[in-house]
């Protein structure tokens, strides 16, 4: 992502370029791990007031007189280089915290959704989020230990996915099977905002 | 073992000063609203009123000397985002900080960033 106030954009050590990820995914599936292996986790709290647009307001249940809400993100940071920075988000694993996931969207470059094979429908509401924004994404199986493998079209078919949406086999806890989602993600959205596949040399992330 | 008088003040009693006392109450920022990932860089040359502020806006200024997201400042204040946004609406209420808006991707200019930064991932 460049920055308005200049027409610069895309000119090493110039304009300022920050690319913003989101890692995505039902609760407990390692979200945190993911973040955690490719940078260090810095913790990020958001006071959300209750009566945001937006928000459900079932929440509101049995605590009547609460106004806000703390919600924990976690954060981390990748720098490429001088000026070209990737920041990652880690969405809030529960469902009562969705009202956040539009400012985390808004801008994005893209998305990880982990999933976990043994709980495979708490990703489905990660992937219709991405799918109804049209925003660029790919389905990261983490392979737990001990959890029964599947394969790619396997896990594509139980999701319904597109043809072109890219599902990886990974081990959340890896910071090289990190680095590779990332990697997958970043290639897969070049091609979606148009350029032409195969110049960025992919290369297979099994 | 921390003595009795200190033992209210520890991290889990949490913050001292509550952080919405900090910005009086406020919930909303003025003006624009603030990415996630916007660029905060204090302004060079200009002399914030001592009396104006309050010691968490020295404290962002230091830290956007370069520039920093506000993302990043949050963290590294350890404050709520939503206070911290407040206190970055004050200091661009004044004149002392810069903010670059973040350009969407589909409209980023060169897709050779995106290459670059697939380059970038490989090697570390």
């Amino acid at each position: 992502m460049a920055y308005a106030g200049s027409d610069r954009a895309g000119r090493p050590g110039d304009v300022p370029v920050a690319i913003k990820i989101l890692i995505a995914g039902g609760f407990g599936v390692g979200k945190t791990t993911l973040v955690g292996s490719v940078t260090e986790i810095r913790p990020l709290h958001t006071e959300e007031p209750l009566s945001a647009p937006g928000t459900h307001l079932d929440i509101l249940d049995g605590v009547e007189r609460k106004t806000t809400t703390t919600v924990a993100l976690d954060f981390g940071r990748i720098t490429i280089r001088d000026n070209l920075v990737i920041y990652l988000f880690g969405t809030p694993g529960q469902e009562r915290f969705w009202f956040m996931w539009d400012e985390l969207a808004r801008g994005a470059l893209g998305a990880i959704v982990l999933a976990d094979t043994r709980r495979l429908a708490d990703s489905f509401p990660s992937v219709d989020y991405f799918e109804q924004r049209a925003m660029p994404f790919v389905v990261a199986v983490n392979c737990f230990d001990g959890a029964r493998r599947y394969r790619g079209r396997d896990v594509r078919s139980a999701l319904d996915l597109d043809p072109e949406i890219p599902v990886i086999m990974c081990g959340a806890r890896s910071p090289a099977s990190g680095r590779d989602v990332l990697v997958a993600l970043v290639e897969h959205a070049l091609c979606q905002l148009g350029d032409r596949p195969g110049q960025a040399a992919p290369v297979p992330v099994r | 073992m921390p003595s009795p008088h200190d033992s209210w003040l520890d991290e889990e009693a949490g913050p001292v000063v509550r952080p919405y006392a900090l910005i009086r109450g406020r919930t909303r920022p003025t003006g624009e609203s603030l990415d996630l990932i916007a660029l905060v860089t204090a302004i060079r040359g200009v002399r914030p009123d001592p009396f104006d502020l309050d010691p968490e806006h020295f404290e962002l200024l230091r830290l956007c000397h370069l520039p920093a997201s506000v993302a990043d400042l949050a963290a590294d204040l350890n404050l709520p985002l939503g206070v911290v946004r407040i206190l970055l609406s004050d200091l661009r209420d004044r004149g002392l900080i810069r903010i670059h808006h973040p350009v969407p991707p589909a409209r980023l200019a060169d897709p050779r960033v995106l290459r670059e930064v697939v380059d970038g991932l490989r090697r570390l």
